[in-house]
């Protein structure tokens, strides 16, 4: 039973994990702006091959 | 035949053409290929037809005051040799396209580093580097490609106010993160029939959750004990002071029963009650990104102004302009301190200030007031009164504002105030029972009813409830600046309705033609005569008679006399253009008596151009119903009583109207209002109900364009919208009937938990039952009242 114990703690600290990743992710501004990198996203890959092509100029 | 202009969607006819495309005037025209040279048309495939009409080029002095660097510090966040930061607020942003357009600014000019757009809140962060591109060509660049940044007297201020509050998601993320672990490492205790199954790993588990609750005690739940200790530093029992007690004891009596070995502790009903109210706040308080309603006078008046000293132009920061000093206003620039004419041809539109209609022509020698907008050419001035001293900006510094709105407190406190006492009278007199009965169970009685009978319910409750009915009002685009603005519309009995631009619309004016009928000769020889003009009101007949398809004829010699009108020979005839003084001193008889554009042909009167206020759609069947529900109405106007006979017939006969009024007037009718004890909201648009917004109870600004300026309110209305104002408000106003069913449930729960603490026999299990149950139910009805009332306010309107 005593192997509960270091699961438990073993689980917390996973759980202490993604604590960790939300703080970090709200504090380098990630919850700022819902909206606008849902819209960004759609023009990914035309902007992709324009950079290509500049740089084969 | 009639095309849209490929570039704004502008209805135009065929003349200007790229190929196959047509668009609506040079400016257009001139964006389209600047974008089509930098192989950047996938701004016309991501959405249709996006652009902003840009209509004309933009003057190119227009920024020159973003030369000088006292202005640009104020701009520019950030800045080393070869990068500077700098943000602005772009109004136009309405699509896909303008955010695709906006962040591949970088392939139009290479000085232009990373550009990165916020769609919420209209915001363009841009990284450059100044030697490559000044901040001026910066801003000329995104006013030509129709995005023009709002630059303002106050500068950046406005950046400071909108932080995210990233405090209250790091409070809600720690307190989810202990509830959920404290949650699943109580259930053994929950699920174990005997103690003895666990040994050990019981104390493990507890001391871990202990553990956990402290984050969720001494941050999480900090901004309740804050609360309820500045109110009763006030003497004041706000609804906080009531949960930070039952937290504080749930918290007590559970390292009470840890340390002693007798139980398990309520630690996760209290982790969960705290995560469940700092949600309900977040969602109460998530505010509109786009709006501001704190505007005053700093977001209305201009960063930089021109001086003239010495006969040169110099670039000056508003807030350091002096009296005596020469400013230089150009066509469309605003007249940014009170301050003296010196040259003819002032022609100031202060409707924004005052609420009147038409321009005003002012003579040389007058004064003129900041916040009119100059419509003719340029003009010099002197200043009188530095901008913080002038008229318009005075009124913010009115002792009669510096009250605070919405003192009364929320009716959800003095519940909270009853809930308080019937519960001390509870615990009491069950510590009074088993003190006779078994003195023992005195301790355990007395905390389990503080436990178990929360306030958090009542918070919830509120929270959630006003969060849903914010959030369903701004889908009716009527946006509250935060909850106690509905408890506030509950309690109005009269609304003071703005004309000019609030029950009119700003945009259009509609021109009616009274006089003989004009033949086609004539009415094409007027129309080619006022093309030649920049009178505003020259070009309002320019419009009026565009739509007719007219042929446009030579103009053989034109004379503009400053304040009085055109004289002008075209084909063959003679066109008098002008006030009624103006035909009359070149011999013409008048025969109408009203005020218009009056017109004469070959020295023979035709007619007049009345201009006549356009009133906003379903005013008067919107007035009518907020009389039936037992509103007054009433209307100051700053503009002449001409429209009262269309007033009487918009409103009714019995409601009281004021012409002529100036802001301050408008102001001391709201007081005089509310000293005969009327809860008043006032509807208006302009700086010249600033005072009255700002006074009366409910302030609603009406705006066609939300980004516009609007003054300080505690709500803004989209002008379409008006005719929906009385759905709104009963919408508002249901508000308190959803509160008051979800508190009579939530009274049930208690009165279940009160059975058991009572009784001394609350368990940890039945608490933390309890305690999501009602949490959760009272989250989804709020949610389905709020919804279905809105439903009926879909139907109807």
């Amino acid at each position: 039973m005593s192997v509960l114990i270091i699961l438990i703690i073993v689980s917390v600290f996973v759980a202490g994990g993604f604590l960790i990743a939300f703080l970090w992710s709200v504090k380098s501004g990630q919850m700022d702006d819902d909206y606008t990198p849902s819209v960004r996203m759609l023009f990914d890959d035309e902007l992709k091959s324009n950079k290509a092509a500049s740089v084969k100029k | 035949m009639q095309q849209h202009c490929y570039h704004c969607g502008t209805t135009c006819d065929e003349s200007i053409k790229v190929e196959d495309k047509f668009f609506c005037c040079d400016g257009c025209k001139m964006v389209f290929q600047l974008l089509d040279e930098n192989g950047m048309c996938q701004y016309y495939d991501l959405s249709e037809m996006p652009g902003m009409s840009a209509k004309g080029v933009f003057a190119s002095e227009k920024y020159n005051y973003l030369d000088s660097v006292a202005i640009q510090d104020q701009l520019i966040q950030f800045k080393l040799a070869d990068q500077a930061h700098v943000v602005f607020y772009l109004p136009q942003i309405h699509c896909v396209s303008c955010v695709w357009l906006l962040e591949n600014l970088h392939k139009i000019n290479p000085g232009i580093i990373h550009s990165q757009t916020h769609f919420e809140k209209k915001e363009i962060k841009i990284v450059y580097n100044p030697s490559k591109i000044s901040l001026k060509e910066l801003v000329q660049l995104l006013a030509f490609v129709g995005y023009e940044p709002m630059i303002h007297l106050g500068g950046n201020d406005w950046l400071k106010k909108k932080k995210v509050n990233k405090k209250q998601l790091f409070k809600i993320g720690i307190a989810g993160f202990c509830f959920s672990n404290i949650m699943m490492l109580s259930f053994p205790e929950y699920l174990s029939t005997s103690v003895g199954d666990l040994g050990n790993l019981r104390h493990f588990f507890v001391y871990l959750n202990l553990l956990l609750s402290l984050p969720v005690l001494l941050y999480s739940a900090s901004g309740f004990f804050v609360s309820a200790y500045t109110g009763l530093r006030q003497r004041w029992l706000n609804i906080d002071a009531p949960i930070a007690l039952a937290i504080m004891v749930t918290f007590g009596r559970s390292v009470y029963e840890i340390l002693t070995h007798t139980g398990a502790g309520y630690l996760d009903s209290m982790s969960g009650i705290v995560f469940f109210m700092l949600v309900g706040r977040w969602f109460q308080d998530k505010s509109y990104d786009s709006f501001s309603f704190d505007r005053d006078y700093t977001s209305f008046f201009p960063l930089g102004v021109t001086v003239l000293q010495d006969n040169k132009e110099i670039n000056k920061p508003l807030a350091a302009i002096e009296k005596g000093e020469r400013l230089l206003i150009r066509s469309n620039e605003m007249v940014a301190a009170d301050a003296i004419l010196l040259t003819d041809g002032a022609l100031i539109d202060y409707s924004f200030v005052t609420g009147e209609n038409a321009p005003i022509e002012v003579l040389k020698g007058a004064t003129v007031f900041a916040g009119g907008i100059q419509k003719g050419r340029a003009i010099q001035v002197e200043v009188v009164k530095p901008v913080g001293q002038s008229y318009i900006t005075e009124l913010w510094n009115s002792p009669l504002l510096n009250t605070e709105k919405n003192i009364d407190k929320s009716f959800v406190h003095p519940w909270s105030q009853y809930f308080t006492y019937v519960l001390f009278g509870i615990a009491f007199f069950s510590g009074l029972y088993w003190w006779l009965v078994n003195p023992l169970k005195i301790l355990p009685a007395v905390t389990s009813v503080l436990i178990v009978a929360c306030p958090c319910s009542l918070l919830l409750t509120v929270t959630f409830t006003y969060g849903n009915i914010l959030r369903y009002l701004g889908k009716f685009k009527l946006y509250c600046k935060n909850s106690s603005v509905l408890e506030a519309i509950e309690k109005i009995d009269t609304i003071v309705f703005d004309k000019t631009g609030t029950l009119t619309n700003h945009e259009y004016t509609h021109l009616e033609f009274e006089g003989d009928k004009l033949t086609m000769d004539e009415k094409s020889a007027i129309y080619s005569v006022t093309r030649e003009s920049l009178h505003p009101l020259s070009q309002l007949i320019t419009n009026y008679f565009g739509k007719q398809q007219l042929q446009v004829r030579k103009v053989d010699s034109i004379e503009n006399i400053i304040g009085k009108g055109t004289l002008a020979a075209c084909d063959g005839k003679e066109i008098l253009i002008g006030s009624s003084a103006f035909l009359k001193a070149n011999g013409i008889a008048v025969q109408m008596e009203t005020a218009g554009v009056f017109i004469a042909v070959d020295k023979e009167f035709k007619g007049v151009f009345k201009i006549n206020h356009v009133y906003r759609e379903g005013v008067k069947e919107m007035v009518a119903r907020l009389k039936l529900d037992g509103y007054q109405i009433h209307l100051l106007s700053g503009d002449h009583p001409t429209e009262k006979a269309n007033l009487i017939h918009l409103l009714g006969e019995d409601t009281p109207m004021l012409f002529e009024q100036d802001p301050n007037d408008k102001l001391s009718y709201i007081q005089k209002l509310q000293s005969s004890g009327h809860k008043v909201m006032m509807v208006g648009d302009g700086l010249n109900d600033a005072g009255a917004l700002k006074k009366c109870d409910v302030g609603i600004a009406v705006t066609d364009q939300t980004h516009l300026f609007t003054p300080a309110s505690d709500a803004i209305l989209e002008g379409a919208m008006i005719q929906s104002l009385d759905k709104l408000l009963i919408y508002a106003k249901k508000g308190k009937n959803i509160i008051v069913i979800l508190f009579i449930l939530s009274i049930l729960y208690n009165l279940v938990g009160m059975y058991f603490a009572t009784r001394a026999q609350l368990s940890p299990m039945v608490a933390a039952i309890l305690m999501p149950i009602s949490s959760i139910s009272i989250v989804s009805l709020s949610a389905l009242l709020s919804y279905s009332f809105s439903a009926s306010l879909k139907r109807k309107s």
